[in-house]
């Protein structure tokens, strides 16, 4: 289209109107306004009818009464705890398999095969990630930890650590993606002058290609957070509580409070789907439901976000350095 | 080997080159040497490319121990179940007063039938009319994206796009489930609040940024001599986009389309809060089904480990899990074949 107009060859004046044209192209404009106004309209009914529920309450206690009153502030606790197990699981081996992909690969047959294994693991259904976190990361590595160390049944039942493990396999393929585009928008100029002023190949990486990809990792970092805080299939069965009195936490040495990945935990996105479902009164908990649900949509909507933020700037950026 | 050679060459060249008269070019050449071949940090580099190489591989090996660990579990249901039950079950009716064939899932009845028919049919009668739409509004919006739009309305819908892929499936079942089910029962008079056509809807808004996004690679990777070529002849823009794009870009479109479907089938928390959950054989579309994904999801937390019914969970996972990787390998090879033939 932009080489016609370079051609610079006089406009032809359609003097009619060609209806065909108009009807079509319309509809081509309708279609992408469709997920336009679905996503408008998803979020303003979430906002306008959870906006009421919210409460300082409603965010910092945890569920009275069975569940009917009360705040959700376990769930927040569970969700932010168990992403950040995720996170600590999937960054090094999502970051180290991008930097293998990308610098140690190189195009051959393992290269495909590793590709074309992670273009296969985004597609697999979440729920089967919840089958395989039981059979195999509660029942196999769980069950056989215990058999060795002879702890009775501590790593063999579902808890907030294979959870998490089941939802870092989940979110691999988001990490692995994010940082081979942010490796391969390094120029090879700054690889090929490092390597020429005698830094080694894990020196050149090191201390020059990956200062450089870093906002694009982080952003593939956060992409994968959001993506790990929404999932509800692969932990129904992994560590999910339907209510927790407590919160996971345990005192390390009997001092210091840190997260306990062996507790099992309450996390947002379950809560919606068994409050929805499973509760026992469906009608007095709607304003929960609805509550829980804003809650979920502004945390993945703001890391989306700044995810989406921190790509332009950093593109904009990288674009700077290698035109220089 | 590089080294080897490398070493060599600057042997060569420090012979040449006038060196300081103190250094003696044997001295200076085993320096050289010396420096090349630093023994810790050639190892510490091995080391690194290791750890780096296992990283590399842990995706291959995770696909490998769900196959392991889906399968192990699945071939289990054969040492007590009849493989010939999967499909349906003789049994006496009392209303009908004789043997009838029941296709039936009913995994805690007295005799538990297990037949794969009702899951099968649900999980299509979800998927195929989730793909239908999200490949009609999905391709006219790409053709919108690529061929159309001016950068700065690209600039906000491309973001609007992923924000929407970003929603938690689980907020979009809610939605369906108490939003949007009501609103089409009141409009479309069905028998069912919850039923495939709902579940369908929510699902075809999941699958369809990725839709889109592969779709709008395909058109993008069409080579603009086509357009170009296709104005000059005199055509306009709707009869270029399509009669020479879309036909050009139709197996990357093609993929995107199986790789929607495969989403589709796999998707889980929209169809167990949205579509009913009755496993029923019908071909309906606004009767109420139950897909493959809901009914683990369902009855997975609820069952005794190594029991029949454990075992015939991980079975509809394997099957699942066997339709979606060979949906992905199919869409993949088609992607490859594309990327291939337009490097060409």
């Amino acid at each position: 289209m932009a080489g016609i107009e370079a051609l610079a060859i006089p406009r032809l004046k359609i003097r009619y109107f060609d209806w065909k044209e108009a009807f079509f192209l319309g509809l081509v404009r309708l279609c992408a306004l469709i997920p336009l106004c679905a996503l408008l309209y998803i979020m303003s009914k979430i906002v306008h009818l959870g906006a009421g529920a919210i409460s300082w309450e409603f965010l910092t206690q945890a569920p009275v009464e069975g569940m009917t009153k009360g705040g959700i502030f376990p769930c927040i606790f569970g969700t932010l705890a168990i992403t950040v197990l995720m996170i600590f699981l999937a960054l090094p081996l999502g970051i180290g398999a991008a930097i293998y992909l990308v610098e140690y690969a190189g195009g051959g047959f393992v290269f495909r095969v590793i590709r074309a294994a992670v273009n296969n693991l985004a597609g697999i259904p979440s729920i089967i990630f919840g089958l395989f976190g039981v059979g195999f990361f509660v029942l196999f590595v769980g069950r056989n930890i215990d058999a060795v160390l002879r702890t009775g049944l501590l790593f063999g039942q579902p808890c907030m650590l294979w959870a998490a493990a089941t939802l870092a396999a989940l979110v691999l393929p988001v990490i692995i993606v994010a940082t081979e585009e942010a490796l391969n928008a390094v120029p090879h100029s700054h690889r090929a002058a490092s390597l020429a002023l005698g830094a080694t190949k894990w020196q050149t990486i090191r201390d020059v290609v990956l200062p450089q990809a870093r906002g694009g990792i982080l952003t593939g970092a956060i992409l994968a957070i959001s993506r790990g805080a929404g999932e509800t299939a692969p932990i129904l069965f992994t560590g999910c509580a339907y209510f927790l009195p407590r919160l996971p936490v345990v005192n390390l040495f009997g001092v210091i409070p840190m997260i306990n990945p062996l507790d099992q935990f309450m996390e947002l996105s379950y809560h919606i789907f068994i409050m929805a479902t499973q509760s026992t009164n469906a009608e007095v908990t709607l304003p929960i439901q609805y509550g829980t649900t804003l809650v979920l949509i502004a945390l993945t909507f703001l890391l989306n976000l700044t995810a989406i933020i921190f790509r332009t700037y950093f593109r904009k950026k990288l674009g700077q350095v290698s035109l220089q | 080997m590089d080294k080897a050679s490398l070493s060599n060459d600057c042997a060569k060249v420090s012979q040449n080159a006038p060196g300081r008269a103190s250094d003696s070019s044997g001295e200076q050449v085993s320096r050289i040497k010396h420096a090349l071949t630093r023994k810790e940090s050639s190892f510490s580099e091995r080391f690194v490319e290791k750890i780096l190489w296992f990283a590399g591989v842990s995706s291959v090996l995770i696909i490998a121990l769900i196959f392991i660990f889906l399968f192990k579990e699945a071939v289990l249901f054969f040492k007590t179940g009849h493989p010939f039950h999967l499909v349906g079950l003789w049994q006496y009716d009392d209303w009908e007063g004789k043997n009838v064939f029941k296709m039936m899932w009913q995994s805690v009845s007295e005799v538990p039938k297990y037949s794969l028919l009702p899951l099968l049919c649900g999980s299509f009668l979800v998927a195929l009319p989730a793909t239908l739409i999200s490949s009609v509004i999905g391709i006219g919006c790409a053709v919108y994206l690529s061929e159309i739009a001016s950068p700065k309305v690209r600039e906000i819908l491309k973001p609007t796009l992923e924000l929407l892929a970003g929603i938690p499936s689980v907020v979009i079942g809610f939605f369906m489930l108490m939003v949007a089910a009501s609103l089409i029962q009141n409009v479309l008079h069905t028998k069912f609040r919850l039923n495939a056509f709902v579940g369908a809807l929510g699902v075809s808004l999941v699958i369809l940024p990725i839709v889109i996004t592969i779709t709008e690679d395909a058109l993008r990777a069409v080579p603009k001599e086509l357009r170009d070529a296709s104005y000059a002849l005199g055509a306009t823009k709707w009869q270029t986009i399509w009669e020479t794009v879309l036909p050009a870009a139709v197996s990357g479109i093609s993929a995107a389309v199986i790789l929607g479907f495969g989403r589709a089938l796999g998707e889980t928390m929209i169809v167990v809060m949205a579509t009913g959950n009755a496993a029923l054989v019908t071909g309906n579309i606004f009767s109420s089904v139950r897909t493959m994904t809901a009914t683990i999801a369902a009855e997975l937390g609820a069952v005794a480990h190594h029991s029949e019914h454990y075992y015939a969970l991980f079975l509809v996972g394997a099957v699942l899990f066997g339709l979606t990787f060979i949906l992905n390998i199919i869409s993949e090879l088609i992607l490859n074949r594309m990327r291939q033939s337009l490097r060409m």
